[in-house]
């Protein structure tokens, strides 16, 4: 056999292997959950490759706690979008009237006040929010654990997600349910020792510090526990995932 | 024909330029939303800046002196930038293992003992800094400079960049948090993503001069076919 053919028998019979190792992959990543919403496309393989990697490693991995000190005297709010009309009503009534529905895939769909949410439970944790662009601050974030109000809904077998909207309806999120309960995951409606201020997503904003801030959606209004992505917007997992930033943002 | 690189080389070598190029650009756009740096753990535009960098942003929150905001563009440039560093991640590590198991390391860059005495090394300095063409031998081996600056780019720089830019991420810090507080912190971490990163376009930019001052056509062709001349 000249050196060649051998050469070429060896390319093929590594493409081949490495062809039916990726499609068994894909297979086997999809069953275990995997596989992101937003892996189709071009950088499918990347993410992919990412999200498995963390939830094979860092499942129950917790966000870096920080001491007091550490809380940043300047946080930073970013823009957002003008308050409407109905927003402004709910901030006139002290945001008494601001309810969060819970509803999908749950024994016991809900809608609670943030008075009821603060009776539910409380947690308090000092982690730092990270913006995608490159900035971040240190606060202490005080809220409701999602999976004490995942548990009091009852989440029914077959859930996969937790998907939540905003007051602001182009800003809704998701995530999996090992990000929804793991314990730093907050409905947040206090921040460094007061309420939540409206600029940083007061009267609730989610608080989700295993990933950047862009998961940490403002102005939660609703959560819907789902087995599937594919019925909300075009299936991609949020509304960031489909002006094209990534689904998960653990990076 | 003796070979002039060995296969591994010459395929994870092409597979690290696109990788390269493709984080260049990618975190040349990602830079550009938040052109400021910081060190310890925090940074935003409430806080005094280490330095930034003089030009316009893709977001219309940071003070940049300029009157206009860029487009932007981070939504791709983020994908194609962690796609690109597991690409750069795992062909770096194909590379290392068949250089360790093919002796590339020992036979082509570590520095034999002969040419670490002073009058060798004081010859190629004179060589380098005069920018002479390439001596003979260099077509079939890599001179005393170039080992060096290799091993530097392969053992330090690139597993640096890797580090410094786990180091920013959220879930990689909540399972290894010695990876962002050795450090100093998350900011820390992106200042010296940036400085590792300009160490490389500045190697990659002397490697191209390099090359054309060595002949790039046949240089190329060597990375290529592995031959350093051309089969009559």
């Amino acid at each position: 056999m000249s050196p060649l053919s051998r050469r070429m028998l060896l390319t093929a019979g590594l493409v081949a292997t490495g062809t039916s190792v990726v499609a068994a992959a894909a297979t086997l990543g999809r069953r275990l959950g995997l596989v992101p919403p937003d892996a189709g496309g071009i950088y499918g393989p990347g993410e992919t490759l990412t999200y498995a990697a963390h939830r094979l490693v860092g499942r129950h991995a917790m966000a870096r706690d920080f001491s007091r000190q550490m809380i940043s005297a300047k946080p930073f709010a970013n823009s957002v979008r003008p308050p409407d009309e109905a927003f402004l009503r709910h901030q006139a009534a002290g945001f008494t009237t601001w309810r969060l529905a819970v509803d999908g895939l749950v024994e016991h769909p809900a809608s609670l006040s943030i008075a009821e949410l603060r009776a539910v439970g409380v947690s308090r944790q000092i982690t730092e929010i990270s913006c995608e662009e490159g900035w971040s601050y240190i606060a202490e974030w005080i809220g409701t654990p999602l999976a004490t109000v995942l548990d009091l809904a009852d989440v029914k077998p077959g859930a996969r997600y937790v998907v939540y909207q905003s007051h602001d309806v182009n800003a809704w999120d998701s995530i999996d349910l090992d990000e929804a309960r793991h314990p730093q995951t907050l409905l947040a409606w206090g921040m460094n020792g007061g309420e939540l201020p409206v600029p940083f997503g007061g009267p609730l904003r989610m608080r989700v510090p295993r990933q950047l801030g862009y998961k940490s959606t403002k102005y939660v209004t609703r959560l819907v526990v789902t087995d599937s992505l594919a019925g909300f917007g075009t299936g991609k997992g949020s509304a960031d995932a489909e002006a094209g930033y990534s689904w998960y943002a653990g990076i | 024909m003796p070979r002039r690189h060995q296969g591994s080389v010459r395929a994870t070598h092409w597979l690290t330029t696109l990788a390269f190029v493709a984080l260049l650009v990618s975190g040349v756009e990602i830079l550009l939303s938040h052109p400021r740096f910081y060190w310890g753990e925090t940074g935003n535009v409430e806080e005094t800046p280490l330095f930034t960098i003089p030009v316009p942003a893709s977001r219309s929150t940071v003070p940049t002196g300029y009157d206009y905001v860029l487009p932007d563009q981070n939504g791709w440039s983020r994908y194609l930038h962690f796609q690109s560093a597991w690409l750069l991640g795992v062909t770096g590590l194909v590379y290392v293992v068949a250089g360790i198991g093919s002796g590339h390391f020992r036979r082509n860059l570590w520095p034999a003992s002969a040419e670490l005495r002073w009058p060798a090394l004081r010859h190629t300095i004179a060589q380098h800094v005069r920018l002479s063409s390439a001596s003979a031998g260099d077509k079939w081996s890599y001179n005393l400079l170039q080992r060096i600056t290799y091993l530097l780019v392969i053992f330090v720089l690139v597993p640096c960049v890797i580090w410094t830019g786990l180091a920013m991420s959220p879930g990689v810090t909540s399972v290894w948090p010695a990876t962002v507080t050795l450090l100093s912190g998350k900011q820390s971490a992106r200042t010296l993503h940036f400085a590792v990163s300009v160490a490389l376009t500045l190697f990659v930019l002397a490697h191209l001069v390099m090359l054309v001052l060595a002949g790039f056509t046949a240089r190329v062709r060597a990375m290529i076919t592995g031959h350093a001349e051309v089969r009559s």
